[in-house]
């Protein structure tokens, strides 16, 4: 791990200035990924500003739907009564992803940021866009088995690694922060990036913002959702393909349909179209299908993940009817019903 | 307040207060070390083992403020003021029931990762989220075991689960006398 200067902030205002005062330095929180990115040397911050100590650790209720505190960690949302109540898609893929100890550690705002687990990424002796932007992507014509399938570009084909903001997107989301321009509200969509030419920034926030918390809107896809997350092992493993399901159904019609994607691009996959197409139809494998197909027809595989388009067709019928049917998956009975 | 690591007395360090078993113990540390370094190196609690030093074995997990975490991933500097336990302050006198129970099920091989595995059980059965074998096993998939004691670490935790473990544990102690 480098050397760096070590700021603890007693205030947002005081880390967004200590931020914007130092182009080298980073927001330090759990630490789960930042930390085990620097022992690979792949982060280098020249200081890291620590903010566990601000107040944003709360869970409230705001604006008729919830606000989840940035500090929050994953596994206080993951087991939140009002979370669970109203928005149990979300306590779902928190429960599929990482282990007990790291969902302890990681915050909310932190699993927004969190970065590909691309091999190349990692390997600061190889090449990598992201990483050094120029150098090159090893990816494309390496080993590219769990890379992304939907959104790549010539520069990058990284997935985004989270199952928590896959669900986010689903639900739509809203990322509040503060920087040294004031604060803003980034609806999720627009918070995570396609890689483009430009595939070192994850995020559109701004050097010094900070994540103040993950808004909740007012909605109710609480009876009609299923989180599923297909990978190599049945725990603590990261998604091949995912799929977050959330409908509001009129008996056996589906009124309302959101669909987001993990595992297979930069960002949360969602499709308008698809969504769109769904809605006012019965809830049949046929509907499901078509929807597949939609998202699907955009897909280019690379060598060795061409079975990812696949196992997205059956993953995205097998969660709609999932959720269609209000039978969620189980995050602990791993057998897929 | 911003404080500095720039401001201290001595360059480089920061002062950092833990209660580490029950033990108030005031250090200064480098802001670049883990909470597992420090427990290892600097306070010769070397029954924390390092496996991974990535979160991904689990073989660091300590307790610190009541919640189970990979103490590799942590910065000491970040954790001034809390509560750390770690598998020296599991007993005192007599075995943790958890440790009386992988005694009893022989629930490791080499043993390497069982400091772990037992710091996460402890915190699992204090959760009280974990009932059935399944959710023993999900509760427990951040600590790896690569003797493959899988089986047997479900079975011991299981027993303090059901409450199986106090007469198991005064067994294993009047066996070791």
């Amino acid at each position: 791990m480098n050397r760096f200067e070590y700021t603890r902030a007693g205030t947002v205002q005081e880390a967004v200035q200590a931020l914007a005062a130092d182009p080298a330095a980073r927001f330090i929180a759990g630490g789960t990924n930042l930390v085990d990115l620097m022992k690979y040397n792949v982060e280098r911050p020249g200081r890291l500003v620590d903010i566990t100590r601000l107040p944003l650790d709360e869970i409230v209720a705001h604006d008729g739907g919830l606000r989840l505190g940035a500090l929050v960690p994953n596994a206080t949302v993951a087991y939140d009564p009002l979370v669970n109540e109203r928005y149990p898609l979300l306590a779902s893929a928190l429960l599929a992803g990482a282990s007990p100890q790291l969902r302890n550690a990681a915050t909310t705002g932190g699993n927004l940021l969190q970065r590909t687990r691309c091999y190349y990424f990692y390997d600061e002796a190889t090449p990598c866009n992201k990483r050094e932007p120029g150098s090159g992507c090893p990816a494309m014509t390496g080993v590219n088995r769990i890379h992304a399938i939907l959104g790549a570009s010539d520069t990058c084909i990284a997935t985004h690694p989270s199952d928590m903001c896959v669900a986010l997107a689903a639900l739509e989301a809203v990322v509040q922060v503060e920087g040294p321009e004031g604060r803003r509200s980034i609806p999720f969509a627009e918070f995570h990036r396609l890689p483009g030419d430009a595939p070192q920034a994850d995020t559109t926030l701004r050097h010094g913002e900070i994540v103040l918390s993950v808004d909740l809107p007012d909605e109710d896809f609480s009876q009609h959702y299923t989180y599923l997350k297909l990978r190599d092992r049945l725990s603590y493993a990261f998604a091949l393909v995912s799929v977050a399901a959330a409908l509001e159904m009129d008996g056996d019609t589906i009124r309302t349909a959101r669909l987001a994607l993990g595992g297979v691009a930069h960002k949360p996959w969602r499709n308008a179209e698809a969504e769109s197409r769904l809605q006012g139809k019965k809830a049949t494998p046929e509907t499901f299908r078509e929807a597949a197909d939609v998202i699907l027809a955009e897909a280019r595989p690379y060598a060795h993940n061409a079975f990812k388009v696949e196992l997205a067709r059956r993953a995205i019928v097998r969660g709609l009817s999932q959720a269609a049917a209000g039978t969620p998956q189980s995050q602990t009975d791993k057998r897929i019903a | 307040m911003l404080s500095d690591s720039g401001s201290s007395a001595s360059p480089g360090t920061i002062p950092v207060t833990l209660t580490v078993n029950g033990q108030e113990r005031r250090l200064r540390v480098a802001p670049w070390t883990t909470l597992l370094d420090l427990l290892r190196e600097e306070l010769d609690l070397t029954g924390t083992k390092k496996g991974c030093d990535h979160g991904q074995c689990g073989a660091c997990t300590v307790i610190v403020d009541g919640k189970r975490i990979n103490s590799c991933l942590a910065l000491a500097v970040q954790k001034d003021g809390a509560r750390v336990t770690t598998i020296e302050g599991l007993s005192s006198g007599s075995l943790h029931p958890v440790q009386a129970a992988f005694l009893e099920h022989d629930a490791f091989q080499c043993g390497y990762c069982t400091p772990g595995q037992i710091m996460s059980a402890v915190a699992l059965i204090e959760e009280g989220r974990a009932r059935s074998r399944d959710e023993i096993r999900e509760h427990m998939s951040g600590n790896i075991c690569r003797c493959g004691a899988y089986a047997n670490i479900v079975d011991a935790v299981e027993d303090v689960l059901k409450g199986k473990s106090s007469s198991r544990s005064s067994s294993v102690r009047e066996a070791a006398e």
